[in-house]
C-alpha cells in the first residue's frame, strides 16, 4: 500500500493525465452508445468532473474538489490556472484576424453589458433576500459577476466573512451552470459562430464556465469566446468596489 | 524542433500576463485584467506574419497544436477541482443569484450578437 501511495503521489502530474484520459473515454464511449452521440462526449466529461469535485469536496473537506484527494493531487496542477491559460491561449493559434474585428466592438460592449446585468441581477436578489446595507449588498452583487470579483470586491469594502462566502458561492453556482447550461441552450441562443461565440464570452465572463462551456458545444469556438472573457474578470474588480458601489450606496 | 512552437507559446502567456498584471497595478485593480486575452492576441498576429512562421510551421507547429488539443482534457482537470460542495453549501441566496445571473446573460446574447452583425453589415456601406 506505501509503495502505491508514493508511486501515485511522487508522480501525482502523470495519474492525471491517467485518470483524466480514461474519463476521456469513458465519456465518449457513453456520449457514443447512450445518447447517440446527441450529447457531446465532452460535456458528459465536465459534467463527470464535477460530479467528481462534488465527491471530493465532500469527502476531505477541502476546497479544489477531487484534487484534495491524496492520490489525485495531479489534477490540481492539471486543472489549475496556469494549464488553463496555457492551453486557452493555444486554442487561439489558427485563428484569423478578420474574425475578431468582426464581433470587436459588438465583444466590448457584451463585456459591458455582461458585468453590469450580472451585477444588477445579484444585487436585487440581494435585496429580495433582506440585505439593506450597501456593502453586503455589492458584494453579492460582484459575485454574481465572478468568484473573483465578488471577495475582491468584499475585501475592498470591508464585508463580513459570511458575505463574502455566500458571494463566492453564487460566483461559483454561476460558473457551473454555464458549464452544464451552454450546451443545452447554445442553438437556441444563436451559439454557432465564432462572433455570437465573443458575445457570450463577454457576457458570461466566468473564464472556467465559458471555458467549458464552449469546448462541451463547439470547440472551435472555444478561443472567441475565452478571448472576451478574460477581460471581464479584470472590469468587474475595476467596477465593484467603485462605480457600482456608490451607485448602490446611493440608493441604500 | 518542437520545442520552438512551445517556446513561442509560452512567450506570449508570459508577455500578455505580464502586460495584464501591469494594467491591473495601473487601474488598482487586485486583478489581472485581460492577460489570457492580450497572449490570444500576440499568437494569432505571430501566427498570420510571416516572420514566425518558422516558428508555427511543420514540426514547431505541433508543439502548439498538442497544446491546444490538450485544451478539453484540462478543462475537465479543471471542473474535477471546482468547489462544487461550496457551491451547494451556498444556500438559496447563492442559488438563485447565480441561476438568475446566467439566464438573464443567456437570454442577452441573441440580442448582442444582432448588434455585431448590424455593424459589420453597415460596414462597407
Amino acid at each position: 500500500m506505501d509503495i502505491f501511495e508514493t508511486v501515485f503521489v511522487r508522480n501525482n502530474l502523470i495519474v492525471a493525465f491517467a485518470v483524466i484520459g480514461v474519463i476521456m473515454w469513458l465519456s465518449y464511449f457513453l456520449a457514443d452508445k447512450l445518447t447517440a452521440g446527441r450529447i457531446h462526449g465532452s460535456a458528459i466529461a465536465i459534467a463527470l468532473g464535477l460530479l467528481a469535485a462534488y465527491w471530493g469536496g465532500l469527502t476531505t473537506g477541502g476546497s479544489t474538489g477531487v484534487a484534495d484527494v491524496a492520490l489525485l493531487g495531479g489534477i490540481g496542477l492539471m486543472g489549475g490556472g496556469m494549464m488553463r491559460d496555457f492551453a486557452i491561449v493555444a486554442t487561439a493559434f489558427g485563428v484569423h484576424l478578420s474574425e475578431l474585428k468582426k464581433a470587436g466592438i459588438a465583444g466590448v460592449i457584451s463585456i459591458f453589458a455582461g458585468v453590469i446585468v450580472s451585477f444588477i441581477v445579484g444585487a436585487a436578489v440581494a435585496v429580495m433576500f433582506g440585505y439593506t446595507d450597501a456593502v453586503a449588498i455589492t458584494t453579492i452583487g460582484a459575485g454574481a459577476v465572478t468568484y473573483i470579483v465578488g471577495p475582491v470586491t468584499g475585501d475592498a469594502l470591508g464585508a463580513t466573512d459570511a458575505v463574502i462566502t455566500l458571494s463566492v458561492a453564487a460566483g461559483l453556482v454561476k460558473s457551473i451552470l454555464v458549464m452544464i447550461g451552454t450546451p443545452l441552450v447554445a442553438k437556441s441562443i444563436g451559439l454557432d459562430n465564432p462572433q455570437s461565440a465573443m458575445v457570450f464570452g463577454g457576457l458570461m465572463g466566468t473564464t472556467s464556465g465559458v471555458a467549458a462551456g464552449l469546448a462541451a458545444t463547439d470547440p472551435k469556438l472555444v478561443p472567441y469566446g475565452a478571448m472576451t472573457a478574460t477581460f471581464y474578470t479584470g472590469l468587474g474588480c475595476l467596477l465593484g468596489p467603485s462605480i457600482l458601489f456608490f451607485i448602490v450606496s446611493a440608493i441604500y | 524542433m518542437i520545442i520552438y512552437g512551445v517556446a513561442l507559446l509560452s512567450v506570449c502567456l508570459i508577455v500578455g500576463m505580464l502586460i495584464g498584471e501591469s494594467l491591473g497595478v495601473l487601474l488598482n485593480v487586485d486583478a489581472n485584467v485581460g492577460g489570457v486575452g492580450i497572449a490570444m492576441l500576440f499568437l494569432v498576429i505571430a501566427s498570420n506574419t510571416d516572420k514566425f512562421k518558422s516558428l508555427c510551421t511543420g514540426i514547431a507547429g505541433e508543439g502548439i497544436k498538442f497544446w491546444s488539443a490538450m485544451y478539453i482534457p484540462i478543462v475537465v482537470a479543471m471542473a474535477a477541482r471546482q468547489n462544487v460542495a461550496a457551491a451547494i453549501d451556498g444556500g438559496l441566496l447563492a442559488l438563485v443569484a447565480g441561476v438568475a445571473a446566467v439566464v438573464v446573460s443567456f437570454a442577452l446574447v441573441p440580442l448582442l450578437s444582432r448588434i455585431g452583425r448590424s455593424n459589420v453589415e453597415k460596414g462597407p456601406l
